[in-house]
C-alpha cells in the first residue's frame, strides 16, 4: 500500500513537473505582454507586472495590421482543416477497409512524404504556385497547407476506421443497407471523433505554420499570424519584446480556445454505446 | 427528428462552406495597379521600430501624393528571414522593386544578377553625396548594387554615474582609449561583483572583424589575381586578445555575457553589474525605452588603434530587382528618399546614422542628448566591414571562425591555436569557392 502510495506521489510530481515545463514559456509571455518597456530591463523579473500596461497590445496593432493576419490565419486554417478532412477521410476509409498491398505501399509512401524537409519544397512549390497565379494568395496557401496535412490526416483517420468494427457495417448491410448508407448513418457518426480530431490537428498545424507563408505570402495585407510577428525583429536578432509578446499572446488564444471547446470530443470514447454488451 | 437533424446538420455545413469561401474571397490577389496607366512599384522595407516605420510609410505617402503616375505601395519585410524570402522572390520573378537590406547580404544577390547595377542609373547629386568609402560596401566586380544609406558604428555604452566615481578619463572621438587604456580602465571598474564591460559575443565574428579595423586588422587579404586568403596578423590580434585578456586575466569583463547577444546584457547594465557595453548605436532606442528612472547612461567611442577609430560597418541599403521594367522610376523614388532631408528622417526613425555628407550636417545628429554627436563624430571612420566581398565568407564564418573565437575568447584554446583555426582551416574554406 505504501509503495503505491509513493508511486502515486511520484507520478503527480512528475505530472505536475511536466504541466510546470508546458506551461512555462506560455505564462511567461503573457507576463512580458503586460510589463511595461522598463521591467522588461529589469535584472530580476517578476511573474506579476509591477505596473501592468496595455501599451504593448496599442503598440502592436499600430503597428502591424493584427487583424488582418488573423482573418488571412483563419481562412488558411480553416480551408487547409476542411478540405484535407474531405479528402482523408474517404481515401482513409478505403485504405482501412481494403488491405493489400497497394494499401500497404500507399501508407509506406504517405509515411515517407512526412520525412520531406520543407526547404526542399519550397522552390519548386514556389514556382508551380507562380504558375498557377496562387503567389500571394490565400487559397495557394490552403493548397500547400492541405498537401502538407494530408498525410498526417490519412495516418490519423485510418486508424480510427480501423477502430470501428466491420460487423457494425455488416449489420447494416443485413438490414438492407446500401454502402453509402452504411457510410453516412454508421460509419460516419462513429469517425466524428476522429474527424475533428483530424481538423484540429489540420487546423493548428497550418495555424501556427510561418515558413511557407513567409515564402508564398508578399504583402502584409495577405500575410499570416505567424509572418507578421517576426515584423517585430530587427536585424542582428534585436527584438521589440513586449509587443512582440502582446501578439504573440493573441495569436495563440484561437488554438487554446478551440482546443478546450472540443478536447471532450477528441478525449470521449470513440464507441461509447456503439455496441451492446 | 431525424430528417430535421440532417437539414440542420445540412445548413451548418452550407454555412461552413460560406464563410470559408468569403474568407478566402477577402484574401484572394487583387490586381497589382499596373494596368490603370500607372505604374506601381512594390517597396520593401524592413524598418522594424515604431519611429522607423511611421518615417517609411509618411514618406511614400509624401511621394504617392506628389507622383500620381508612378505609385509606391509599401510592403513590410522583417530582417529576420529576408535573405531566404529575398532569394525565393528572386528565383520564382516576384522580387520586389525596391528592395531594403544590408550590404553583407548583397553579394549573393548581386552576383546572381537579381539586382540591377545601379552606376549608370543614380543621379550625381546621390553618387557624391555618398563616400565612396560607403559605395565600396555595395560594390561587387564592376557593379554598384545599392545604395547604402544607413549605418552605425560599435559605440561603448557607459554608465556614467560609475565612470565619474571612478575618476577615469572620459574620451572623446577627439582623445578615445587605446585598447591598452580601455584594459586598464575596465579594470578599474571592476570589483564588489561589478565588471568593468560585458562583451556580448554571440556572434563574435562580425564584431571581431569590423573593430579590428582600428589597430590595422584585415585579416582578408587579395592578391593580384584577385584570390582571397586569411592571414591573422599582428593587427588582428589587438581586439580579441584584449577581451580575452579582461575575460581570462584581469576578471574586468563577465564570461556569463559572452554567448550572448546585446539586448540581453542590458538588465545587468541597468542594474550596474557592467559599468560598460559595447554594442551598435541604434541600441540606444532600447536603453532609453528600457533604462530605468534616472538612470544615468553615455554614449562613447569604442577604443582606437594604430588606424584610429576606424571599424567595419554593413549600411543598410536600397537596391533595385534586375527584373523590374521600370528601373529610372525606381531611380527617382530612391533620389527622393535619399534627400538629405529625408535621410536625417530616416536615420532618426532607426537611430543610427545616415551616409550622406549633407544629411550628416544636420543639427538634430549633432545633439547630446541621447549620444547622438558622438557617434556621428565616428562616421568619418567607418569602413567596409571586411568580409564584405570574400566569396565563402558566410561558411568560413560559421564552420571556422565562429566556434574558433568562441573558443578563444573562454579561454580554452590560446592564440596559437586561434591563429592555426583560421588560417588553416579557414583558407581550405575559402580556395573550394575560389577555384
Amino acid at each position: 500500500m505504501r509503495t503505491s502510495t509513493t508511486a502515486r506521489a511520484g507520478q503527480y510530481a512528475a505530472l505536475l513537473a511536466y504541466l510546470v515545463f508546458l506551461a512555462f514559456p506560455f505564462l511567461w509571455l503573457i507576463s512580458t505582454a503586460f510589463k511595461p518597456a522598463r521591467e522588461l530591463g529589469s535584472l530580476h523579473p517578476t511573474w506579476i507586472p509591477r505596473d501592468p500596461t496595455l501599451d504593448n497590445f496599442r503598440q502592436a496593432f499600430d503597428e502591424q495590421p493584427l487583424l488582418q493576419a488573423a482573418l488571412n490565419s483563419l481562412a488558411a486554417a480553416l480551408g487547409a482543416a476542411v478540405i484535407a478532412v474531405l479528402v482523408a477521410t474517404p481515401m482513409a476509409y478505403v485504405m482501412a477497409r481494403r488491405r493489400g498491398r497497394l494499401g500497404r505501399a500507399v501508407t509506406g509512401w504517405v509515411v515517407v512524404s512526412q520525412a520531406f524537409p520543407f526547404v526542399l519544397l519550397i522552390i519548386p512549390l514556389f514556382l508551380v504556385l507562380k504558375n498557377l497565379g496562387l503567389i500571394n494568395s490565400v487559397p495557394g496557401l490552403v493548397m500547400v497547407y492541405v498537401v502538407w496535412s494530408l498525410p498526417f490526416a490519412l495516418w490519423m483517420l485510418t486508424g480510427y476506421v480501423r477502430a470501428v468494427p466491420a460487423e457494425l457495417e455488416e449489420a447494416a448491410a443485413v438490414d438492407g443497407a446500401g454502402r453509402l448508407r452504411t457510410l453516412v448513418s454508421v460509419t460516419a457518426p462513429l469517425l466524428a471523433p476522429g474527424i475533428v480530431a483530424t481538423a484540429l490537428f489540420a487546423f493548428i498545424t497550418a495555424w501556427n505554420e510561418f515558413f511557407f507563408a513567409l515564402i508564398l505570402l508578399k504583402t502584409p495585407e495577405r500575410q499570416t499570424l505567424p509572418v507578421i510577428l517576426t515584423h517585430f525583429i530587427g536585424a542582428e536578432g534585436v527584438a521589440d519584446l513586449g509587443p512582440l509578446a502582446a501578439a504573440a499572446f493573441l495569436a495563440t488564444l484561437p488554438s487554446l480556445v478551440i482546443f478546450a471547446l472540443i478536447q471532450r470530443r477528441i478525449t470521449g470514447g470513440m464507441l461509447a454505446g456503439a455496441v451492446k454488451s | 427528428m431525424r430528417t430535421r437533424t440532417r437539414t440542420r446538420t445540412g445548413t451548418r455545413t452550407a454555412t461552413l462552406f460560406a464563410a470559408l469561401a468569403l474568407l478566402l474571397a477577402g484574401c484572394s490577389p487583387g490586381g497589382d495597379g499596373r494596368d490603370d496607366g500607372r505604374i506601381t512599384l512594390r517597396f520593401q522595407s524592413l524598418a522594424w521600430q515604431e519611429e522607423s516605420v511611421e518615417a517609411n510609410k509618411e514618406l511614400v505617402r509624401e511621394w504617392n501624393a506628389t507622383h500620381p503616375d508612378v505609385r509606391v505601395e509599401y510592403v513590410q519585410g522583417s530582417w529576420d528571414s529576408v535573405h531566404d524570402q529575398l532569394l525565393t522572390s528572386f528565383e520564382g520573378g516576384e522580387a520586389p522593386d525596391i528592395i531594403h537590406d544590408a550590404s553583407d547580404d548583397l553579394a549573393d544577390f548581386a552576383y546572381g544578377g537579381y539586382l540591377a547595377d545601379l552606376s549608370g542609373l543614380l543621379p550625381e547629386r546621390l553618387k557624391s553625396d555618398i563616400p565612396g568609402r560607403s559605395w565600396e560596401t555595395v560594390t561587387f566586380g564592376d557593379g554598384v548594387y545599392g545604395v547604402p544609406f544607413l549605418q552605425e558604428p560599435r559605440v561603448l555604452i557607459a554608465n556614467a554615474d560609475l565612470l565619474r566615481t571612478s575618476g577615469v578619463r572620459v574620451p572623446t572621438p577627439e582623445h578615445p582609449w587605446t585598447w591598452a587604456e580601455f584594459r586598464q580602465v575596465t579594470k578599474r571598474l571592476s570589483g564588489d561583483g561589478r565588471y568593468g564591460v560585458a562583451w556580448p559575443l554571440k556572434e563574435p565574428v562580425s564584431a571581431t572583424l569590423n573593430l579590428s579595423l582600428s589597430s590595422g586588422g584585415r585579416m582578408f587579404h587579395r592578391d593580384a589575381d584577385g584570390k582571397v586568403t586569411v592571414r591573422f596578423e599582428e593587427g588582428d590580434e589587438v581586439m580579441p586578445r584584449t577581451v580575452h585578456d579582461q575575460v581570462g586575466t584581469d576578471r574586468s569583463a563577465s564570461s556569463d555575457t559572452l554567448g550572448s547577444g546585446g539586448s540581453d546584457t542590458l538588465p545587468g547594465f541597468f542594474a550596474g553589474k557592467y559599468a560598460m557595453v559595447p554594442l551598435g548605436f541604434s541600441y540606444r532606442q532600447q536603453i532609453e525605452q528600457q533604462a530605468p528612472e534616472g538612470f544615468d547612461w553615455q554614449v562613447l567611442p569604442a577604443p582606437a588603434g594604430t588606424e584610429g577609430l576606424a571599424q567595419g560597418v554593413s549600411p543598410q541599403t536600397l537596391s533595385i530587382a534586375e527584373d523590374t521594367p521600370y528601373k529610372k522610376e525606381a531611380v527617382a523614388f530612391l533620389d527622393f528618399l535619399l534627400q538629405p532631408d529625408n535621410m536625417v528622417r530616416l536615420a532618426l526613425g532607426d537611430w543610427m546614422l545616415p551616409t550622406g555628407t549633407r544629411a550628416l550636417k544636420d543639427p538634430a545628429l549633432h545633439t547630446d542628448e541621447d549620444g547622438w554627436a558622438t557617434g556621428t563624430a565616428l562616421a568619418g571612420h567607418l569602413r567596409s566591414a571586411p568580409a564584405q566581398s570574400v566569396r565563402g565568407y558566410a561558411e568560413w564564418k560559421d564552420k571556422v571562425a565562429t566556434p574558433a573565437l568562441q573558443e578563444y575568447y573562454s579561454g580554452a584554446i590560446g592564440m596559437a591555436e586561434l591563429r592555426g583555426r583560421l588560417e588553416e582551416d579557414g583558407n581550405l574554406v575559402l580556395a573550394r569557392y575560389q577555384r
